[in-house]
C-alpha cells in the first residue's frame, strides 16, 4: 500500500520546536517567522541538547544577526507565498519592508550580498515551489493555481515554470507521476 | 543544509579529458567558492563513493556516455542507495531528446544539461546550474520535484 500525504511544513515545524522545547523543560515563547523567545536563561549542555534535537528534522538554530535578518526575509516570503487563499495583491516589496521594519532598499542588499540570489529570484524560486506542490495534488487546473499564485495569466505561470525548471508544467507533471508508478512496482 | 555561501562540494565524472578540463575551467573562473574533485571514469566515481567515511558531496555531475560504467548506471545505483539521497545529481549529454531529459528525470537526476560546444555558454549553463543548487540546498526546496533541464 502507497499513501499520500499533504502536509503544511509550517506547522509541522511550530509543532516539532514546542515538542522539543517541552521535553527539554525550556519555558518559551513561540513568536512569528521562526523566532522563539526564551523566558529563563539555559545551561550550555541544554542548549547544545536542543540544537542537536533540532538538527535531526534540519531546523538550525541561527546565530549572527545578519543571517537572522535573511532568514526572516526567507520565512517572510515563504510564509506569505503559502498562505491558503489567494495571494493578497499588495507587492511583496512592501509586505517584507512593513513586516521587518526596514527599507526594501537595505533588504535586498544584504540578501544579494549574502545569498547568491537576489530576493526577487527567490520570490520566483518559491512561487514555482508552491505551483509545483498544487500541480502534484492535481486538484487545481493550472488556470487556477495561476491565480492562486497571482500571475497574470496561465501562459505567464507556464513560462516562469519553463524558466526555473526547464520544464513545461505537464512535462514536469509526466515525470512525477512515472516516478510514482516506477516507485510503486517495486514495493 | 549549506548556509550562507558556504562552498559547495563538487564530483565530477567524464572520460574524456578535454571534457573534465572544460567543465573545471568554467566552475574556477565563477566567483563562487566551491571544492572540485574530477573522476576518470564512472567506476573510478563510484568505487570512491562506496567508501563509508568520506564526506559526501552536494552534487554530482555525470558525462552520460562513459566506458566501463555509464553515467546512467551510476545514477541508478547512487539513487538506490538512502546514503545519497541528498546529493543533487546532474546529467550531461549531447542529447536534447525530450524522452532521454525525461528518463533521467524519472530514475532520479535532478538537472539535466544538454552539453554546449563553446566556452562562454558552457559558463553561463555551469553557473546558473550552481545557483540552483545552491537554491535547493540553503532553501530547503523538496528533493521530489527538484528538476532543472537546460
Amino acid at each position: 500500500m502507497k499513501l499520500y500525504i499533504k502536509y503544511d511544513g509550517i506547522v509541522a515545524c511550530r509543532v516539532i520546536l514546542q515538542e522539543q522545547l517541552e521535553r527539554l523543560e525550556i519555558k518559551h515563547k513561540l513568536l512569528d517567522l521562526g523566532e522563539i523567545e526564551i523566558s529563563d536563561s539555559v545551561s550550555d549542555e541544554c542548549f547544545a541538547e536542543l540544537q542537536a534535537a533540532l538538527n535531526r528534522y534540519s531546523i538550525f538554530i541561527v546565530n549572527n544577526e545578519k543571517s537572522q535578518l535573511i532568514q526572516k526575509i526567507k520565512d517572510t516570503i515563504v510564509e506569505m507565498i503559502y498562505q491558503n487563499d489567494k495571494l493578497p495583491a499588495i507587492t511583496i516589496s512592501q509586505y517584507l519592508s512593513e513586516k521587518l521594519n526596514f527599507s526594501y532598499g537595505y533588504l535586498t542588499n544584504i540578501f544579494s550580498e549574502n545569498t547568491y540570489s537576489s530576493i526577487e529570484n527567490f520570490i520566483i524560486i518559491q512561487k514555482i515551489e508552491r505551483a509545483k506542490k498544487l500541480i502534484i495534488e492535481d486538484q487545481l487546473t493550472l488556470t487556477e493555481v495561476s491565480y492562486k499564485l497571482n500571475y497574470s495569466s496561465v501562459a505567464y505561470l507556464s513560462s516562469q515554470f519553463k524558466k526555473v525548471t526547464g520544464l513545461t508544467p505537464s512535462a514536469f507533471k509526466r515525470i512525477v507521476d512515472k516516478r510514482r508508478s516506477l516507485s510503486n512496482n517495486n514495493l | 543544509m549549506i548556509s550562507h555561501k558556504d562552498s559547495m562540494r563538487i564530483l565530477i565524472a567524464d572520460d574524456d579529458e578535454d571534457d573534465r578540463a572544460f567543465f573545471s575551467d568554467a566552475m574556477m573562473e565563477l566567483k563562487m567558492n566551491n571544492e572540485l574533485t574530477l573522476f576518470n571514469d564512472g567506476k573510478e566515481l563510484m568505487d570512491y563513493l562506496a567508501n563509508p567515511d568520506i564526506i559526501l558531496p552536494h552534487l554530482l555531475f555525470l558525462d552520460l556516455n562513459m566506458p566501463r560504467k555509464s553515467g546512467f548506471e551510476c545514477l541508478k545505483e547512487i539513487r538506490s542507495d538512502l546514503r545519497f539521497k541528498e546529493v543533487s545529481i546532474a546529467i550531461y549529454s549531447t542529447s536534447s531528446s525530450e524522452k532521454d531529459i525525461e528518463e533521467t528525470f524519472v530514475e532520479g537526476a535532478n538537472i539535466y544539461i544538454n552539453k554546449p560546444n563553446d566556452f562562454s555558454k558552457l559558463k553561463k549553463v555551469v553557473k546558473e546550474v550552481l545557483n540552483i543548487n545552491w537554491q535547493f540546498h540553503s532553501s530547503g526546496l523538496n528533493r521530489e520535484t527538484f528538476f532543472f533541464s537546460i
